[in-house]
């Protein structure tokens, strides 16, 4: 006899995802559809779609949502959840969309304390756009606007989102992972659960930060990727749980 | 031989040939297939199924949520 062990999440609608093969949007998605299965709030949650590659995740998730303008995933369901605060709302944004145009929105958001939750997946470029620089590109790094690389003098330095972030009071949970292991996915499904745990536990705003690939704009194959983000991000990323209020999970 | 026997299923069609299953599997039960699917891509193939220990490491780094895990009993 087989028992059955993992299988497609239902609150993912089936629908094949429009990424790249070897992107971690996929892996994303499906740990949000697994976090909200098992705290079986399916019916009761709304999505905020962003602009950038993830433009279409209203589609791929099994339950209500839209699309905001670029940047403002958070204002949007900053409306969203006043309207309707026995709904459960997140908005999942990339880098270019949440660290770029949308900064005033979430720094806003975070730190008036919305009870909404924010997935913020961070591939140091832009995706859909054809791979220009992000605010949180890394220093040398060759993008299609930054050829002979990024340099601090004429692009800035790398954006720290939650190292800006970790100041705000209104923050329940804030923390960044990544997903390029096995034993990393698992961790990263704790966070995105503790970041719903606040909103469902109505303590603030959660935000996990989750660094990602994109091998197509990296120029690399996945597996190449997913090595590259262990030793170009991680020193410029460190990973951590920055805030903590939710307490465990139960 | 491990005591725990795993099997799993892979929608070759919805598959998109990344080979991150490939890397993250411990046993080495898949392979990219010789043949493509409507795609165009290579899909992963469970070539190796004796071998499965039912892990779910694969089901965790699939980024296009192809495979399914049953552990038989």
């Amino acid at each position: 006899m087989k028992k059955l062990l993992y299988k497609m999440p239902e609150s993912l609608s089936g629908k094949e995802f429009t990424y790249c093969p070897g992107c971690h949007h996929g892996i994303i998605h499906r740990l949000i559809a697994e976090v909200v299965d098992e705290l079986g709030i399916r019916e009761k949650t709304l999505v905020v779609a962003p602009i950038g590659c993830s433009v279409f995740a209203y589609q791929f998730f099994n339950m209500d949502g839209t699309i905001a303008a670029h940047g403002r995933a958070p204002a949007v369901a900053t409306g969203m959840k006043r309207a309707r605060p026995d709904l459960y709302v997140f908005t999942y944004q990339g880098d270019g969309d949440l660290a770029a145009i949308g900064t005033a929105e979430i720094m806003h958001a975070a730190n008036r304390g919305e009870k909404i939750t924010t997935i913020f997946v961070n591939n140091a470029i832009y995706g859909m756009t054809g791979g220009q620089m992000a605010p949180t590109t890394l220093l040398g790094m060759k993008t299609t606007t930054t050829p002979y690389g990024r340099s601090a003098e004429n692009d800035g330095y790398p954006m720290h989102m939650c190292e800006f972030l970790k100041e705000a009071k209104g923050i329940a949970y804030l923390a960044r992972t990544k997903v390029n292991t096995p034993q990393d996915v698992e961790k990263t499904k704790k966070a995105i659960k503790k970041a719903f745990l606040a909103q469902v536990k109505g303590i603030g705003f959660g935000l996990v930060e989750v660094l990602s690939t994109c091998p197509t704009n990296w120029g690399i194959d996945p597996i190449s990727a997913n090595k590259w983000l262990e030793e170009h991000m991680i020193p410029e990323y460190p990973l951590g749980v920055f805030i903590d209020k939710v307490g465990d999970e139960k | 031989m491990p005591k725990v026997k795993g099997y799993i299923e892979i929608d070759q069609e919805r598959c998109k040939g990344c080979g991150l299953c490939i890397n993250a599997c411990p046993t080495k039960v898949i392979e990219l297939s010789e043949g493509f699917n409507s795609k165009g891509y290579h899909p992963a193939e469970a070539k190796h199924l004796e071998r499965c220990i039912a892990c779910g490491f694969c089901y965790r780094m699939c980024p296009d949520v192809c495979i399914t895990v049953y552990r038989e009993e």
